[in-house]
């Protein structure tokens, strides 16, 4: 073979590999896609969603998973948006690059990204539930309101895991508005507090969007920081308030899938959760991608 | 405007500069106090006397038995964290090659028009929950492979791993993208006009230089494959046994903290215990990341000066 002939082998070949590698991720996602569809969709009628629970999970649906998961999620977004968007603005628009202060809220960033979901979870549970709720009980002179695991602090886990995706994503955003407009905002008089609340937030609203977006999707699907600090088995009645114990999808299907007497009655209606899980978190990554591309788009032209 | 609006105004602006700083400062606060927690309820098993009885730190590296509920309780890490380190390493033998080679394909080789399809599908890949992974693995896939493979035991640490594989593709595919798109184009032109083939310019020119990006994406994975809780939980079989059987049923240090603190009782030594191994588990995470983040910035500053 002559030396030309055989490097148009090796190429084929090596190129070939990187998209084999390619090929084999998209048919692992279709596989797994497929399976819950093709084993879920039967079980999913109106019924499903809006009953509870029957015969030890064998029987009936999932309302109050869904019902415990929007509930929780919301706490986590009015708790994790404000204090990410405003870290994110302050090291994109106050912070001076190379501080010491601003490489240290970096790297504490980087990291909290780091840690192990089932560290929130010995944390929600140390810090939120014995520290914080055993000490409000006493002050209160309340017998274990706080004290205990419940919606509240879960969702507050959960918005400490999902701190560094909302930050990392309101900086992009922030990152993504022109320096002119800005120098034209202070040119003008405004103070740059006023330049921020009127010229660079609104135009990073779409990036903060899909951030927000994500972090609905990645909170809806947590487990493991929500197994000790608020998520219930089985509750015969919807949680009320947020210092009740509360039913969740994820942990729905964990519990369905590993602690079931009759794994074959409860493995369909697993099925059912699942795909109603996938369904809510794929359509918000694909918002998430849509606003992205959107606005990628838009900023092009405007250049 | 009156000196008095100005002075108000400049007071207003120094508020909510103050009061965002002070915001920001949460990611530290947050960060210090899941450290100052963790090591706190952990702590008894230096200090306290009746907790010592049972549970002490040498204790934690002798002997090869995790039996926390029994007459004479064992607290053996061992066990664990050989299972932790199976599970990862096979995790790690299966996503690397497949995420480095899919990366290569997408920022080399891939058409626009195909990359613009395969970023979202890795996406959604990474969008969906561990424990929907965990349930495939647990009933679907381990199935599949049993009858394929004739395993003994449906549950092992194979299973386990190629599952924890998937839940490290999206994130270690994405940062070895973001470093082999980040090489200049310029590296890529010289290699192909002294004609190097396309294959031959991406593996002795692109790669090399992307290296200490790769590197960083790796130990980030790693980094996830040794946190992730709710696949090897549903996927390994939960039995915390010393052995360097791969098809055996395996526990891992994330899973264990999962199994035991919902029925602990609070304050015990076995509770302590499993604190103690969340510590062990933070601190290994943290090292990792932080080697993982200073390789991204040295690869930054290679391919374009020093920034920030």
């Amino acid at each position: 073979m002559s030396e030309h002939s055989r490097r148009k082998v090796s190429d084929r070949l090596g190129i070939g590999m990187t998209g084999l590698a390619t090929a084999l991720i998209l048919a692992i996602l279709l596989v797994i896609l497929g399976t819950m569809v093709a084993g879920g969709h039967r079980v999913i009628s109106w019924e499903f969603l809006s009953q509870p629970p029957r015969e030890g999970m064998t029987r009936g649906g999932i309302f109050p998973a869904i019902f415990g998961m929007v509930f929780s999620v919301l706490i986590m977004l009015i708790a994790v948006l404000p204090i990410g968007v405003a870290t994110a603005v302050y090291l994109h628009e106050y912070a001076k690059p190379g501080h010491w202060l601003t490489k240290l809220v970096r790297g504490a960033v980087n990291n909290l990204a780091g840690v192990p979901s089932i560290v929130f979870g010995l944390f929600g549970l140390g810090f939120f539930i014995q520290f914080i709720g055993r000490g409000l009980d006493a002050s209160l002179g309340k017998e274990m309101l706080f004290g205990q695991p419940c919606i509240l602090w879960a969702a507050l886990t959960l918005a400490l895991l999902n701190l560094p995706m909302v930050i990392v994503a309101t900086e992009e955003a922030l990152r993504a508005v022109p320096r002119d407009e800005r120098a034209g905002a202070l040119a003008l008089g405004a103070t740059r507090w006023q330049t921020i609340r009127h010229v660079v937030l609104p135009q990073a609203l779409p990036g903060i969007l899909t951030g927000t977006v994500l972090v609905i999707a990645r909170g809806a699907g947590e487990v493991a920081p929500i197994m000790f600090t608020g998520a219930a088995y089985f509750l015969p009645s919807l949680p009320k308030a947020p210092t009740d114990q509360f039913m969740t999808l994820g942990y729905h299907i964990f519990v369905m899938t590993t602690q079931s007497p009759d794994i074959e009655a409860t493995v369909p209606i697993a099925m059912g959760a699942t795909l109603v899980l996938l369904c809510l978190t794929i359509a918000l990554n694909l918002v998430a991608v849509v606003i992205r591309s959107r606005t990628r788009n838009a900023l092009r032209k405007g250049r | 405007m009156s000196l008095k609006a100005g002075r108000f105004k400049y007071f207003k602006e120094e508020l909510i500069e103050n009061a965002i700083r002070l915001t920001a400062l949460s990611a530290i606060v947050s960060i210090f106090l899941i450290f100052l927690f963790v090591f706190k309820e952990s702590m008894p098993v230096l200090y306290d006397q009746v907790v010592r009885q049972e549970a002490t730190v040498a204790g934690f590296f002798r002997g090869l038995d995790w039996q926390p509920v029994s007459e004479y309780p064992r607290y053996s890490f061992w066990p664990i964290i050989l299972g932790s380190l199976k599970v990862t390493l096979i995790a790690m033998l299966f996503a690397v090659p497949v995420a480095v080679g899919a990366a290569l394909f997408s920022a080399e080789f891939a058409p626009a028009r195909l990359k613009e399809v395969i970023k979202p599908m890795v996406e959604v890949l990474a969008g969906i929950p561990s424990v929907v992974l965990g349930f495939f693995a647990l009933i679907f896939m381990a199935t599949f492979l049993q009858r394929l493979f004739g395993w003994h035991i449906r549950l092992n640490a194979v299973n386990a791993g190629l599952a924890l594989g998937v839940t490290i593709i999206p994130p270690i595919y994405s940062l070895c993208e973001d470093a082999i798109s980040s090489v200049p184009r310029s590296f890529r032109e010289a290699a192909l006009g002294l004609g190097a083939t396309p294959w031959q310019t991406a593996l002795h020119v692109v790669l090399p230089a992307a290296l200490p990006g790769i590197s960083a994406a790796v130990l980030l994975g790693m980094g996830r494959a040794i946190g992730e809780t709710m696949v090897v939980l549903m996927a390994a079989g939960n039995a915390p046994q010393f052995t360097f059987d791969i098809l055996h049923s395996t526990r891992t240090i994330t899973a264990t903290i999962a199994a035991e603190l919902g029925e602990v009782v609070f304050g015990s030594a076995h509770y302590h215990t499993l604190f103690f191994l969340g510590l062990l588990l933070f601190a290994v995470t943290f090292v990792i990341n932080l080697v993982s983040w200073s390789l991204f910035d040295r690869l930054m500053a290679k391919l374009y000066g020093a920034r920030n």
